[in-house]
């Protein structure tokens, strides 16, 4: 690394992923996988997003912000939100190999193509790779971690604040225990929490101008991979939807209400 | 005999209740071992549990989020062979674990709510709407993370297990950043609440936007029932209570027996953390509240006079 970085380039790739939306139902195909026929960018993605441009924005320097996801031909759709909400160009990796990938598989894809990013870009400048805190979908929150142990960069992950300060990170987290707040060099893997941030919403003219943007496709072959490079190692057996909850007893307060919950707790024994 | 390897990050005089829930599981699935950043000489007394066989430790001690804890993982997994790695689910431990199951070339299962003599893996998925099972291959580690209040906790003070310090130590030095590291700056412990912890509570009471910016009520609520107290991310967002409280998909998963909503309107991530609650009573003064949708009793009322009113009753009837 340089003495100061204040001139160095910088690339920061931000990781993307096309979920199933919340607010409708999701369910599990009859191959106990998530059904991914329809998406939205999760909204837990937002936030690394927002964390790289104003890293961009507040920068003396020359900062780049790639967004990259894995997934079926409709995650296009997650990468094109994220050129309109600010991303410089995107990347998209799809393979019928990595239908259904479990962590493992999905870290070891990611980190593959997170060197081929870095390779389309200015060798000489530094690297930051931006994640949210857990898929919206998977939510292990796993990936992070295994990419920079695959890629041997620093890790701090569930920032809650994050800013560049000339050559180094500063990130506020939150372990079980204890606030903390660490200073990391580049390259590093970060994942930002919903707390990190308020992102922002694509105008018309962002919109507009994300047409230009350029978005790469790629294969497992075009980053050096092949499909056993990409097995899972963990199997789901069995995908059972629980029975929805009910509603109970619905009353109006007629001024009585208080004791009416306490008498319901009473009879349910739960006092 | 097969053997289980339990990580706590650390280890303080006595066993959380997640710590003791873990130990118990451990059993069921071979010859337990403990691994930990704590120093032998504080970690030995906590772990002096029946079946708990040696405590493995760095030599010094290790805090999160040194990635020499991972070191220490893989070393004490070379010492035992183990066949199953378990942790609480928590931030660092799910770090640590994930970057070990790259090391063994293994699967990883997160917030598992239950692990089988076979290894068979079940949880909670989709917000809660799923339940799976899963597994890795006989011929590799099961790496996995555990929720809190899964198994019914039962161990039993037991004779301390030997202590083996491993060559490992901690790698978070100061000034790392300038030359490549990570290094931490600034701890400041989290404030410990008096009331039991929100995610071992038997009763939590959470209060969302509708208490604006009053949880006195809630609070007194809270002290009768023994409760903990949960926020929805409207309320912590608001700084109106810490964001240790919050309940949902960013925030803490509850499966109290009593969990009692009030001024929250039920969005999808807060159920996300409280919906396999036993009994949900729900206070909104919006009829339409999705909330009503999951509770077993609800009131269409002003949480200022319903909370307060049964506050009185319980004291009343307490006499
Ligand atoms: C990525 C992401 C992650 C999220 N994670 C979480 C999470 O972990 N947990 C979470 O809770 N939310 C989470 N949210 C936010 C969630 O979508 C909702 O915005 C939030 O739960 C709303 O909080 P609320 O119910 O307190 O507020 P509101 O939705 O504003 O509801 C307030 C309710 O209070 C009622 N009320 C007002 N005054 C009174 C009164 N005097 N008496 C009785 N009732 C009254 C109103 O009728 C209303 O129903 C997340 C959102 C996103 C996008």
């Amino acid at each position: 690394m340089p003495e100061s970085a204040a001139g160095t380039p910088l690339h920061i790739i931000t990781l993307v992923k096309w979920v199933p939306d919340a607010q409708l139902e999701r369910r599990f195909t009859a191959e106990r996988r998530i059904d991914r026929s329809e998406g939205i960018l999760g909204e837990l993605d937002e936030y690394p997003l927002e964390a790289a441009l104003q890293i961009k924005e507040a920068a003396s320097r020359d900062v780049r912000v790639s967004a990259l996801t894995i997934g079926p031909a409709g995650a296009a759709t997650a990468a094109k939100k994220a050129l309109q909400i600010g991303a410089d160009d995107a990347f998209h990796l799809s393979d019928d190999a990595l239908t259904g990938a479990d962590v493992v598989a999905t870290s070891a894809a990611l980190a593959a193509a997170i060197e081929h990013v870095l390779a389309d870009g200015d060798a000489e400048g530094e690297h930051l790779v931006i994640t949210g805190m857990a898929s919206e979908d998977g939510e292990s929150g796993a990936v992070p971690p295994q990419l920079a142990e695959r890629l041997g960069l620093n890790l701090v992950t569930q920032a809650t604040a994050v800013a560049l300060e000339e050559d180094r990170l500063v990130v506020t987290r939150a372990s079980a225990t204890e606030q903390q707040r660490l200073a990391a060099a580049l390259p590093a893997v970060v994942s930002v929490t919903d707390q990190a941030n308020e992102p922002r919403y694509p105008n018309f003219k962002a919109i507009m101008a994300a047409k230009k943007k350029p978005m790469t496709s790629w294969s497992l072959a075009d980053v050096g991979l092949d499909a056993s490079a990409v097995a899972s190692k963990a199997t789901v057996l069995t995908a059972e939807a629980r029975p929805p909850r009910t509603a109970g007893e619905i009353i109006t307060d007629e001024g009585d209400a208080g004791v009416k919950i306490v008498e319901f707790l009473a009879k349910e024994r739960v006092l | 005999m097969s053997v289980a390897l339990v990580f706590f990050e650390s280890l303080d005089a006595r066993l959380s209740s997640a710590q003791q829930e873990l130990l118990t599981l451990a059993a069921t699935l071979g010859e337990v071992h403990v691994v930990t950043g704590t120093p032998g000489d504080r970690a030995v007394d906590a772990v002096a549990v029946e079946g708990v066989q040696t405590v493995y430790t760095g030599d010094a001690e290790i805090l999160t989020p040194d990635p020499a804890l991972v070191d220490l993982l893989e070393t004490a997994v070379q010492e035992t062979a183990a066949s199953a790695i378990l942790a609480p689910d928590t931030p660092d431990s799910t770090d640590a674990l994930a970057r070990l199951a790259v090391r063994l070339d293994t699967g990883i299962i997160t917030d598992a709510v239950g692990i089988d003599s076979e290894r068979r893996v079940t949880k909670s998925v989709l917000a809660g709407s799923y339940t799976t099972t899963a597994e890795v291959a006989e011929d590799r580690a099961l790496v996995a993370t555990v929720k809190p209040n899964s198994v019914e906790a039962a161990v039993v003070a037991g004779q301390a297990p030997e202590v083996v310090a491993l060559p490992v130590g901690p790698s978070l030095a100061e000034g790392a950043a300038a030359s490549g590291g990570v290094e931490v700056l600034q701890r400041t412990p989290l404030e410990v609440s008096e009331r039991p912890a929100l995610t071992e509570a038997r009763v939590v009471v959470a209060g969302g936007r509708g208490v604006d910016g009053n949880f006195g009520p809630l609070e007194e609520l809270a002290d009768e029932l023994g409760a903990a107290i949960g926020a929805s991310r409207a309320a912590t967002d608001a700084g109106w209570i810490d964001h240790a409280a919050q309940v949902g998909q960013t925030g803490v998963t509850v499966s109290p027996q009593l969990y009692i909503s009030a001024g929250i309107s039920g969005a999808i991530q807060q159920r996300a953390g409280m919906q396999t609650a036993q009994t949900i009573v729900a206070i909104n003064k919006d009829e339409d509240a999705p909330v009503f949708e999951i509770a077993d009793f609800g009131v269409v009322g002003d949480l200022f006079e319903v909370v307060p009113q049964m506050v009185e009753e319980l004291r009343r009837r307490k006499g």
